[in-house]
């Protein structure tokens, strides 16, 4: 049977554009059908902007890449209405065991959090993620959404003008050119559209090298993560094991700067490497292996002209906290809404530089995150060689220097402090939903806050009436005492609170009185009309 | 006032402290002294705790020596 990532899902078909004489002009046109540039043009359509995403490929990611799926990422695959489907398949754990040489020196529990719908992460295949949301792209076709897929049409050549970008695309039957009013490339950390721009993307390269395998195998493992520094069957390197489904195993084991990559990469060598570690019995198959090194860099500017930038052509992290994927899906949900106000001429271009401003804000904040984790498993000098061995000796023994241990720090959403689109604060209110932040979930009745947030502004209003309608702005009404989640991260100790969301779920203003000219204020910030 | 790091004699019988050092190390190699001076810090570090004085010492600690 071939494997889901061998098998095309979105083949090659002639499209009108290629018999059209004149060319013709789209609104949106996403490069690359990656995870990112999948829901970037899902939440588009859904909005109903008509968008078109062009792939030189015509399957899904080859082999897993990413595989852990950070809890804000669900919940905004939830808004798109796929957000099930993923955490259904995926596995949801919460131990996680660190081993220092040949012993465990400690385990941590990351308890689900109560009043969350979603788990912190799950893990599933990338090729999975993508599956799943090609699958969504189609139901929504066959509802009429305006969105279509274009397999081996790869991006050649790409012209800036004022108003639009210019195509060249090459397809197994020739090239043909077209129009974008607005081009979304999310074309990879490699991004042919960035190098066809001569726009710069700087950082850090990291020396070291590691292998990935994802093995099948039947095996009393449970389902942890397990974590080793300096192992006997990888002296002196880390690695990984982490459970996904359909009894896949990802092993990722650092193997260091001077390597052979050929030698290491022979099918009979990984075996060899996989016996010492999982024991001389352990029986598996070799689904997918690879070799790879990273970089943490990032563009200056996620903007230029007509052209966006989002996921890993914009920033690229080391795999260490699963940031990734994560956190493009992130960019495609600030993204999404903002253009489609523009598109409709609700909000000025400007406000897509508030999405250059956050997301570099949270590729910063990434790139922080990832680089410090790769420092504490890969240290670079001898005395930060002496400190992480001290840190993981203290550890064994005492609770305080856990903390410290840093074989990555999982993705959590960033909170846009200082964001031009934020409004008014009010004193007294929880600091986790000031605004910048990404709203939390609480249990409502039968259902969920975020889930009747839904994807416009919306006036949450918690045990206070709005009298009024506003325009553009929708209320959802809850009372004061709905759940205790609620109260905890809304109120604090405030009887009720008024909260301006945006299309996002990211708070954009909170008050404690209704003043309805001051929402309206609120409201046209956010939209950068102010 | 916010606490401060304290760069007056603090320790009662510095003699006796010293001597306590110094016996710890003893009979190690430099990189058993490299590691156990490593573990002190890090336990003395979360002993303060406080993120100010922590700043203070390493700036206090990464003076050139006066030549
Ligand atoms: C070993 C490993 C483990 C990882 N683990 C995690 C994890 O656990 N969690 C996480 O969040 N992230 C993880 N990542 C990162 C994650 O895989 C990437 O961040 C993610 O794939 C980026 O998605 P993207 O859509 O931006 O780009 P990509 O997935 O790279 O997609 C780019 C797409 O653009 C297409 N394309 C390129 N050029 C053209 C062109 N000229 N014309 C048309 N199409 C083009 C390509 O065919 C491709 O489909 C991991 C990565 C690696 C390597």
């Amino acid at each position: 049977m071939p494997r889901i990532f061998e098998t095309p899902i979105y083949p090659y078909q002639r499209s009108a554009d290629q018999d059209a004489g004149a060319r013709r002009r789209h609104k949106v046109v996403v490069v690359g059908a990656g995870p990112v540039g999948l829901v970037t043009a899902i939440d588009l359509a859904r909005q109903g902007v008509p968008v078109i995403v062009v792939d030189e490929n015509d399957k899904v990611s080859f082999g897993s890449r990413a595989i852990c799926f950070a809890k804000r990422p669900l919940e905004i695959l939830d808004r798109l209405g796929c957000g099930q489907q993923m955490v259904d398949k995926g596995v949801t754990w919460n131990l996680g065991k660190v081993f220092f040489h040949d012993r465990e020196i400690y385990s941590f529990n990351l308890l689900p959090g109560q009043g969350h719908r979603r788990p912190a992460f799950i893990n599933l295949q990338q090729y999975h993620f993508e599956k799943f949301l090609v699958d969504h792209i189609r139901a929504m076709q066959a509802q009429g959404a305006p969105i279509e897929i274009r397999g081996r049409n790869k991006v050649s050549a790409i012209g800036l003008h004022d108003d639009h970008v210019t195509l060249e695309i090459d397809t197994p039957e020739g090239p043909y050119n077209l129009d974008a009013e607005w081009l979304i490339a999310c074309d990879g950390a490699n991004s042919p559209i960035r190098k066809m721009l001569g726009l710069g993307f700087s950082g850090q390269v990291f020396q070291d090298n590691f292998l990935i395998a994802d093995v099948v195998m039947e095996a009393e493992f449970p389902t942890e993560r397990w974590f080793w520094f300096d192992p006997p069957f990888n002296r002196g390197q880390s690695a990984l094991l982490h459970k996904q489904p359909d009894n896949v195993w990802r092993i990722d084991m650092q193997l260091g700067w001077d390597i052979n990559r050929e030698h290491e990469l022979k099918p009979e060598n990984i075996r060899r490497r996989l016996h010492a570690m999982l024991g001389e019995d352990a029986k598996f198959e070799l689904e997918w292996t690879s070799i790879y090194t990273f970089r943490c860099a990032r563009m200056e500017r996620f903007r230029k002209g007509r052209v966006l930038f989002a996921g890993d052509s914009a920033h690229q992290v080391s795999p260490f906290g699963a940031r990734g994927a994560n956190s493009g899906i992130q960019d495609a949900d600030n993204l999404a809404w903002k253009l489609r106000a523009v598109i409709n001429g609700q909000a000025p271009e400007a406000l897509l530089d508030s999405y250059c401003d956050e997301r570099e804000q949270a590729a910063d904040e990434n790139i922080l995150n990832s680089t410090r984790s790769t420092e504490f498993i890969t240290p670079k000098s001898e005395i930060s060689h002496i400190f992480r061995d001290a840190v993981l000796d203290l550890a064994e023994h005492h609770e305080f220097a856990r903390p410290l241990v840093n074989s990555g720090r999982l993705s959590v959403p960033t909170i846009h402090d200082g964001s031009p689109l934020n409004g008014p604060d009010a004193e007294g209110l929880p600091p986790e939903t000031r605004p910048g932040a990404p709203a939390i979930d609480a249990p409502l009745g039968e259902g969920w806050l975020l889930d009747r947030l839904g994807d416009g502004f919306r006036l949450l209003a918690i045990g206070i009436d709005v009298p009024d309608e506003l325009a553009g702005i929708e209320v959802v009404q809850v009372a004061a005492d709905e759940s205790d989640a609620l109260a905890e991260h809304w109120l604090g100790g405030a009887g009720r609170a008024l909260y301006l969301i945006r299309p996002d779920q990211h708070v954009a203003a909170r008050w404690l009185e209704y003043d309805r000219d001051a929402i309206a204020a609120a409201h046209e910030r956010a939209l950068g009309r102010q | 006032m916010p606490p401060q790091l304290t760069l007056t004699a603090n320790i009662p019988d510095p003699d006796d402290f010293y001597e306590a050092l110094l016996a710890a190390h003893e009979g190690l190699s430099k990189a058993e002294s490299d590691a156990l001076n490593a573990r002190l810090i890090l336990l003395l570090a979360n002993h303060v705790g406080d993120p100010a004085i922590l700043r203070e010492a390493l700036r206090q600690a990464s003076r050139k020596p006066a030549s």
